[in-house]
């Protein structure tokens, strides 16, 4: 349990995916306009981790062991496959929330934290339960990073940004300054 | 159209005698007493380093800054407080980078005073811990007498420069990598290591608790902060007094208390309600608690305070006073 619990409090704060890896900036500069957007896109990035993680797990451990070159390959797929049904299911149920997600839902296929994800848990060896943790940690950590960058920008609409800043500027330098607070975690739980 | 005698404006139309310069300078005014210990304990180099981050910050924020944004004394305050914040034998230039950072992206490409989001001071700090991880963590014990300037201070930018002092460890320092607790009288006058201006926990009480009484800082803050620490910690050490170390020991070491008097309470980076003070007081305890006991780092007070500037927007939100008339989970606009 400790393990887990570690594995999963480390690929949220210590490591976080957008803010120590600098992993998934897509999403992060794109949908944290608003708290709405990215809490929601940080739930659509939880669930696509999610299926990827135990997709990649079964593929690792039943498939890979006898065509290991097909590693990459069959990650994307199961990342883009992932990524559809959650898609097709948003517009589905929430037009208005599909809408708003824009071209940024069906560019979670690229987005390379869950690749990272995929591949770092099948390097690592992971367990089932591991690699869960794992993608659950990392989909908090990216929630983290895009509710709290989100609330800073809903902020920063009462500001009168000088004009070098306006823009994606500002926020590619909000995303500096929390990367820098996010390094007081460096090696926590350690020592 | 827009006589002076015929100024329309929204109210309140009372006038207090409070000012925005006005309560920057009796904060820097405040401050003095803080530097002047720094000088008392650690020589004239340390007297340097704050001067040099004071004139980086001042330089900037004239000459990026917007007009007469130099007067109401905020770029002064965020060098002096980033000076102290720095060891004592900090290479000169790099304090001055630091105080150019500090005021650049801290505050000027927010729009200027009033608008940043997170403390400018500490965000320069934060850049040059990550950009000198060694300088930073350099500690001269000042034990080579008040004039003693050592070459390390005075070395040009990206030159590499011989370290020849003698240095010391900080109490966290100590405690983290080799478990010798430090004592607590030493700990309150100030006589230990550590950056210039965070060591003498009494004379910073002092001048936070005159900021207090005269309402120029929310004392909620600070109080969070200590009563946080405090039971946090002293859980903790009861626990396991070997492995933790004592809640007095963690309330008057390292940067906490300069860090909760004079940054986590800076006016703009903190949030505007009671409420809100109160948890962001309490959240900054907790992270310190939880840095000092189980991060990599021996002091965590500052990416602390960063950490819950980022919530400040949060907070602000969340706990907005129910409008009067209105009743509760009504929805207030």
């Amino acid at each position: 349990m400790g393990d887990l619990a570690w594995i999963f409090i480390s690929a949220m704060v210590v490591n976080n995916f957008t803010l120590a890896y600098f992993l998934g900036l897509c999403p992060f500069m794109g949908v944290s306009g608003k708290i709405y957007t990215a809490l929601r896109m940080g739930a659509a990035n939880i669930f696509v981790l999610t299926v990827a993680s135990v997709c990649a797990w079964f593929l690792d451990t039943f498939v890979l062991p006898y065509a290991p070159f097909l590693k990459l390959i069959s990650f994307i797929l199961v990342i883009a496959s992932a990524v559809q049904i959650t898609e097709m299911t948003i517009k589905k149920l929430s037009p208005a929330l599909f809408r708003a997600l824009g071209i940024y839902l069906p560019l979670i296929t690229t987005n390379c934290a869950i690749l990272f994800m995929a591949w770092v848990q099948a390097n690592r060896g992971y367990s089932f339960l591991q690699g869960l943790a794992f993608a659950w940690g990392a989909g908090a950590g990216l929630t983290l990073a895009l509710v709290l960058m989100a609330s800073i920008r809903e902020d920063l609409e009462f500001v009168k940004l000088p004009a070098i800043a306006r823009g994606n500027a500002i926020v590619f330098i909000i995303a500096g300054i929390l990367s820098l607070a996010f390094m007081g975690f460096a090696g926590l739980f350690t020592s | 159209m827009s006589s002076s005698r015929l100024l329309v404006t929204a109210s309140p139309h009372l006038r207090g005698p409070a000012s925005t310069p006005k309560i920057m300078w009796n904060v820097v005014g405040s401050l003095v007493p803080v530097v002047a210990t720094a000088g008392y304990f650690f020589g004239f180099g340390a007297l340097l380093v704050i001067a040099a981050a004071t004139l980086g910050a001042l330089l900037t924020e004239m000459v990026f800054g917007s007009k007469g944004s130099l007067g109401d004394g905020s770029a002064a305050i965020t060098g002096l407080l980033l000076g102290l914040t720095l060891p004592p034998g900090f290479p000169l230039w790099m304090s001055f980078l630091g105080g150019v950072v500090a005021i650049a992206f801290g505050k000027l490409i927010f729009g200027g005073l009033g608008q940043n989001m997170f403390n400018p001071a500490l965000l320069g700090r934060a850049f040059l811990q990550a950009a000198f991880p060694v300088a930073i963590t350099t500690w001269p014990t000042g034990e080579e007498g008040w004039w003693n300037l050592s070459p390390t201070q005075a070395s040009l930018p990206l030159m590499g420069a011989e370290v020849d002092t003698v240095t010391g460890a900080t109490p966290l320092g100590l405690w983290k990598f080799e478990r010798i607790a430090t004592d607590a009288v030493d700990l309150l006058t100030g006589a230990i290591g550590g950056s210039a201006g965070e060591t003498s926990a009494v004379v910073i009480t002092i001048c936070g608790g005159y900021l207090a009484l005269r309402n120029f800082l929310n004392w909620r803050i600070p109080a969070g902060i200590f009563l946080t620490v405090f039971v946090l910690s002293g859980a903790l050490w009861l626990i396991d007094a070997g492995r933790y170390p004592s809640p007095v020991f963690m309330l008057f070491s390292g940067g906490l208390m300069l860090g909760a008097w004079f940054m986590a309470t800076d006016m703009v980076t903190s949030p505007v309600t009671s409420r809100g003070c109160w948890i962001f007081g309490a959240g900054i305890g907790a992270l310190v608690v939880l840095i000092r006991n189980w991060g990599g780092l021996p002091e965590g007070v500052m990416y602390a305070i960063l950490l819950m500037n980022a919530m400040v927007p949060y907070l602000n939100q969340w706990t907005q006073p129910r409008v009067f008339g209105t009743r509760l989970g009504e929805a207030a606009s």
